[in-house]
């Protein structure tokens, strides 16, 4: 699996740490109910199929990105700086 | 029909005619008492302590393949009970206790062989933990040996030794611990369950669970809509897409765990063995093959297949303990969807809605549980408590913070 970084172009999957699903981009405001925590910290969607999830590029630009890709066939659909808004859609 | 080798032989001098399909294939019927969503090691042990402990017969184990497609026909078949924290310990004894009886429970040879695991262990803090891993084991009932280096040379004189890296410092040897035949725990225990009239239904993909009022009362399926009080779910890596049917999220992560077999050589591996530094264990089917295998990819998957990065890291950790099996020909490399959760240990436990129960987190470690796994959800589902060896695999454990974190790393979803 190769992982197209906004800005170092595509590389190869061994440069890159797997963080885990978006949620972690939705915290909660402080002082929301532990159930919001444990959401935010836990409970997943875990598709099979299309996913988004955070991957830092450790091994060469340090960027976060948020991948969009597909669990079942590892195609990754599209990348961008986690530190860019979403496009509005 | 009882298996024997009286049975062998007399078939052996009369044609083989005489053998008769293991399971009936039946239609699913409306209604049941307890369906089980999931015809894996797991389901299929359920359903059968549900009819040997709790007298229940009206029981459909539906399976969207075939019996023991899944997980429990993909993994490296070891079975040990070296845990050590309490919730964990108790409940792997157990396991490893109905192990040591299933050929004869069963009638059906699981080839059960406790050749002995040992874990590798590589500094004088690692060792320290490993005593008291072991001392653990020991309380518990079970059996553990802290080896020194010699010790494990002994047993194991072919590893090397002298790793610039990793130096062997010692293992910790538990005796009773071994492998068994996968594919044979999962039919052994569907010809178990169907002798005590369990419906093993295949081909039925379940596409809704069926919910009034807060209670379960049925599931939809590719065969139709099966009416039942009790659903259990025992779906491993595809648990997210279930527990969805009933509106649910888990705290479970999917992720690739590959395997690998060589070619089948003559014996030289007697133990299962373990080099934890490394990510890198082994042992040798009776077939001859080694068999043996490493991490997770590392990453949310469904892909059934594993990276080739993996592939190379699990090699390079073969050869650096073992130098000895460079020149063995792999055979076939697999990879099998596992249930991750934040803390590596499993749930087995009621879920929000009446009736419904999931049984799921195995992580890596799911083959070994399979008796006990089936013993508990069974008993949670006749009785409605939490078994006692189970009783700490609780769903909402991550938001009560009573956690089960087996390696010490942490509660996150990459960790494990």
């Amino acid at each position: 699996m190769r992982i197209p970084c906004p800005l170092c172009g595509p590389r190869d999957r061994r440069e890159f740490y797997y963080y885990g699903a978006d949620d972690y981009l939705r915290r909660p405001e402080e002082g929301a109910p532990p159930e919001a925590w444990d959401a935010y910290l836990h409970l997943r969607d875990n598709p099979a199929g299309v996913t988004r999830d955070l991957w830092h590029h450790e091994m060469g630009c340090s960027a976060w990105l948020v991948v969009t890709r597909n669990t079942v066939t590892h195609e990754v659909i599209s990348v961008r700086l986690a530190s860019e808004k979403e496009a509005a859609k | 029909m009882r298996y024997s080798g009286l049975k062998v032989i007399t078939e052996g001098l009369f044609g083989n005619k005489g053998w008769r399909p293991a399971w009936r294939n039946p239609e699913p019927k409306a209604e049941y008492d307890a369906i089980i969503i999931g015809g894996g090691g797991h389901g299929l042990s359920t359903a059968y302590y549900l009819a040997r402990n709790h007298g229940m017969r009206n029981i459909a184990v539906l399976e969207k393949g075939y019996l023991g497609g899944g997980n429990v026909g993909r993994n490296t078949t070891i079975v040990r009970a070296n845990y050590f924290l309490p919730g964990n310990s108790e409940f792997y004894s157990h396991s490893l206790k109905l192990w040591e009886g299933l050929e004869a429970e069963l009638n059906y040879n699981v080839m059960h062989s406790q050749r002995g695991l040992i874990n590798l262990f590589h500094s004088d803090g690692q060792r320290d933990a490993f005593a008291r891993r072991g001392n653990s084991m020991v309380n518990q009932g079970d059996d553990a040996i802290l080896l020194d280096r010699d010790g494990v040379r002994e047993l194991l004189p072919y590893l090397d030794f002298e790793q610039t890296r990793f130096p062997i410092y010692g293992g910790l040897l538990h005796p009773r611990g071994g492998t068994a035949r996968h594919d044979a725990v999962a039919w052994g225990y569907a010809r178990g369950a169907d002798r005590r009239g369990v419906d093993l239904i295949q081909n039925c993909e379940v596409t809704g669970i069926d919910i009034e009022n807060g209670r379960v009362t049925g599931v939809q399926t590719t065969r139709g809509a099966i009416r039942a009080r009790k659903v259990g779910i025992l779906v491993a890596g595809r648990s997210g897409q279930v527990a969805a049917m009933a509106g649910m999220r888990l705290p479970i992560e999917s992720h690739v765990l590959q395997a690998f077999v060589t070619e089948g050589l003559k014996p030289v591996i007697d133990h299962v063995i373990s080099f934890g530094m490394g990510h890198f264990y082994i042992s040798q089917s009776d077939k001859g093959g080694l068999v043996f295998g490493g991490d997770i990819d590392f990453y949310a998957s469904y892909a059934s297949r594993g990276n080739l990065p993996m592939v190379e890291h699990v090699m390079e950790a073969g050869m650096t303990l073992m130098p000895m099996i460079g020149r063995a020909k792999v055979l076939r490399s697999w990879g099998g969807i596992m249930d991750m959760t934040p803390d590596g240990s499993p749930i087995i436990d009621k879920t929000d809605i009446d009736g419904l129960f999931i049984d799921c987190g195995w992580n890596y470690g799911g083959f070994k549980a399979v008796p006990a796994s089936g013993w508990c959800m069974a008993h949670l589902m006749a009785t409605g408590e939490s078994h006692a060896v189970a009783r700490r695999f609780r769903l909402n454990r991550f938001l009560t913070g009573h956690l089960l974190d087996e390696e010490g790393t942490g509660s996150q979803h990459n960790l494990h």
